[in-house]
């Protein structure tokens, strides 16, 4: 189970925080594998393998009702924020149980029970819809957030300027997250934006606007935990939104379970950042808090949660393939609500 | 000299030879540049001319449209390149309030000649925001050129025209069709703008295709074939100009039609060559039009939907028997042109 977030700003604990990565972690290599070898999740998909700690650590700080909109890398936000895994194998599957009831695949997920609001695979659009989410709530008086993630390359699209613009003059309570994974497809991001005195200008960007801005290592869950802790309060006490840059690293390739080491990025610049392994560090950091020999060790605990949600992953397969496929006589209901007036 | 090259092989060296005899043709568009190579059709011109001339661009496609724009009326000749044609949404404003009026509104002063190539996912759950055929919007504009060629000779002959047009140009690509073999001329000759061509010749039924239809058209003809009942086939080529003269001599002929396309009945490419067909010769139609195209839904992912998304032979087949008055007459199940698929996603 995802951390339980609630009513109040939650503080997790460094072995939720890891556990949760885990799980994400074992999902998602356990949905690539069955993806490359059985061809039978008929729908791209885009893993979060190795930038789990975006996610983890920025809805961990988020209560069950804030409300989260992402890109089209969205199923370690959409676990994280609480989303129901087997909705959203079954989603991939293309069958009715799924969470979007196989119409939308893997970049069009929801589960609004528990805030994930939604994913759009079209680059930056959800970055003004989150805007206006978090405008409305403010609006009606609401002490609600809304993040939303997106790479570092949706920040090229206008749209991710506009929306700033508009949430600055407005005070939007927004967290606009942007997972900068250094890379756009097969694209580094010094091909795509100037390079500045502080690496890339996302941050310095925001800041223009007026915007309060933290870029911090993306892999280190803590950071990435607290950093959002310091996002929502900032959001809650009505002083606007906030951007929080995340330096992170994607494992395998753009779309699709494979690796594009060495051909689409240089051999040596994928190793060095899988030894910056988020979930390798956070048991790291778990051992470092308990030093003295405890039982069981983190990597005791870490062994045991892999095994637990590799079977989690797996049980949700196997519900997703025992489950109907939608039928073609319903293929296009849902593309119309009921008439306004009766007719 | 022709000879047989994939679609995508077409589009690659007509993009070669066309910045061989062109210095201010210039590609730009994301990711134009890498090992894929938008399919391959950029990859060649990448490894000739370098990144001075084939141009990885920030994911940013309403400035790029703009860009590209304002480079073509400084005497440039951009294309621009969207492997995905549903994010030409975002390149519209400058591609139709800009480029489409830009020589009518400025009094014929001179065009912005820009060309752009969206490619049409479609299949394997690409689903609603990456399936969409968008030839019909961008033909609604005067202004614009749109073709959506079906053949790899016309592939490359379109994209030859496209870049020696003063007139902005749409080519809209079907991705299933990347792989897809015919002669080829090896030299650069552009295709006209506004000329269809009969890709199958028939008598008792004409369909009106473009693309992707083209091929599951002649597939469905191919079927009917063996059931005695003869099917023309007419590839417009281009959506705007229109070859109305070769739709509605063919349809004279024959006295039913089919059309069938992979975007949406309404509004669409099949309702405007049913408008043609009803202005220019009611009399000649024994039978009503008939429209063999996705049901008024966004495309869905999960397959068995999508399987019944997308308009295929079979249903042509079925509607070309129902003119000719053998409807419920048995249609063997063909799998799509895109079957086999493996990749990349």
């Amino acid at each position: 189970m995802p951390i339980p977030n609630t009513t109040e700003d939650p503080v997790a604990h460094p072995a939720a925080l890891l556990r949760e990565m885990v799980r994400i972690r074992c999902v998602e290599e356990e949905l690539a594998d069955f993806y490359r070898d059985e061809q039978e999740m008929r729908t791209p998909v885009h893993f979060s393998v190795g930038q789990e700690a975006a996610a983890v650590g920025v809805c961990a700080a988020l209560r069950t009702d804030d409300l989260v909109y992402t890109g089209h890398r969205s199923h370690a936000a959409y676990l994280a924020k609480g989303g129901d895994l087997t909705g959203m194998v079954a989603e991939l599957y293309g069958k009715e149980t799924g969470c979007s009831n196989g119409r939308g695949g893997s970049v069009h997920l929801t589960d609004r029970s528990v805030g994930f609001a939604g994913s759009a695979a079209i680059l930056g659009e959800m970055i003004s819809v989150a805007t206006g989410a978090a405008w409305a709530l403010a609006k009606q008086g609401s002490s609600r957030v809304v993040v939303t993630f997106f790479g570092d390359g949706a920040s090229e699209e206008g749209v991710f300027h506009e929306s700033l613009n508009f949430a600055a003059v407005h005070r939007v309570p927004v967290v606009y997250v942007c997972e900068n994974n250094a890379y756009s497809i097969s694209s580094p991001l010094s091909a795509r934006q100037p390079a500045t005195s502080a690496g890339t200008g996302i941050t310095e960007r925001a800041r223009a606007y007026g915007i309060t801005a933290e870029r911090l290592d993306g892999n280190d869950v803590a950071l990435v935990h607290e950093a959002t802790r310091r996002a929502t309060a900032h959001c809650r006490a009505g002083r606007g939104p906030y951007v929080l840059e995340l330096d992170t690293y994607r494992w395998r390739e753009h779309v699709g379970p494979g690796y594009d080491t060495g051909i689409d990025r240089p051999e040596p610049e994928v190793e060095q950042w899988l030894e910056r392994c988020p979930v390798r560090r956070g048991t790291a950091a778990l051992h470092a808090s308990a030093p003295d020999a405890q039982e069981p060790t983190a990597e005791e605990r870490v062994a045991r949660w892999d095994a637990q949600f590799r079977d989690e992953a797996r049980r949700a397969v196997a519900a997703a393939k025992a489950a109907p496929y939608p039928t073609a006589d319903r293929l296009t209901d849902g593309a119309y609500g009921r008439p306004a007036v009766a007719n | 000299m022709s000879r047989t090259l994939t679609y995508w092989q077409a589009i690659a060296e007509g993009t070669v030879q066309a910045m061989e005899a062109d210095p201010s043709i210039l590609i730009a568009g994301q990711n134009v540049d890498d090992h894929k190579g938008s399919y391959g059709t950029t990859r060649p011109a990448f490894e000739r001319f370098g990144a001075q001339r084939v141009i990885d661009t920030p994911n940013s496609e309403n400035a790029v449209a703009g860009i590209c724009i304002g480079a073509a009326d400084q005497g440039l000749r951009p294309l621009v390149v969207h492997t995905r044609a549903d994010f030409m949404f975002l390149a519209m404003d400058a591609l139709i309030n800009l480029a489409s009026k830009w020589r009518y509104m400025y009094g014929d002063k001179g065009g912005v000649p820009v060309v752009m190539r969206g490619v049409v996912g479609r299949g394997w759950g690409q689903g609603a925001t990456h399936s969409q055929s968008l030839h019909a919007t961008f033909g609604h504009f005067p202004g614009l050129y749109v073709a959506a060629p079906a053949s790899p000779a016309d592939a490359k002959g379109l994209l030859a025209a496209a870049l020696q047009s003063d007139t902005p140009v749409v080519l809209m690509e079907n991705r299933s069709l990347y792989p897809i073999e015919g002669e080829v001329p090896e030299e650069l000759t552009p295709v006209p703008f506004g000329v269809g061509r009969l890709a199958r010749h028939g008598t008792d039924v004409t369909v009106v295709a473009a693309s992707l239809m083209v091929h599951e058209a002649e597939r469905a003809a191919d079927l009917l074939a063996r059931q005695g009942v003869s099917v023309e086939v007419v590839d417009v080529r281009s959506i705007r100009p229109l070859d109305e003269d070769l739709i509605c001599e063919s349809v004279a002929r024959t006295g039913r039609v089919v059309v069938a396309d992979t975007s949406w009945a309404r509004y669409g490419f099949s309702a405007e060559v049913a408008a043609v067909i009803a202005e220019r010769i009611p009399g000649e139609l024994r039978a009503p039009v008939r429209r063999i195209t996705p049901p008024d839904c966004p495309a869905p992912v999960s397959w068995p939907l999508e399987e019944a998304f997308h308009p295929s032979a079979a249903k042509i087949a079925e509607a070309c028997l129902d003119l000719v008055g053998s409807g419920g007459a048995t249609v063997p199940v063909l799998t799509g042109v895109d079957a086999g698929f493996s990749g990349p996603y």
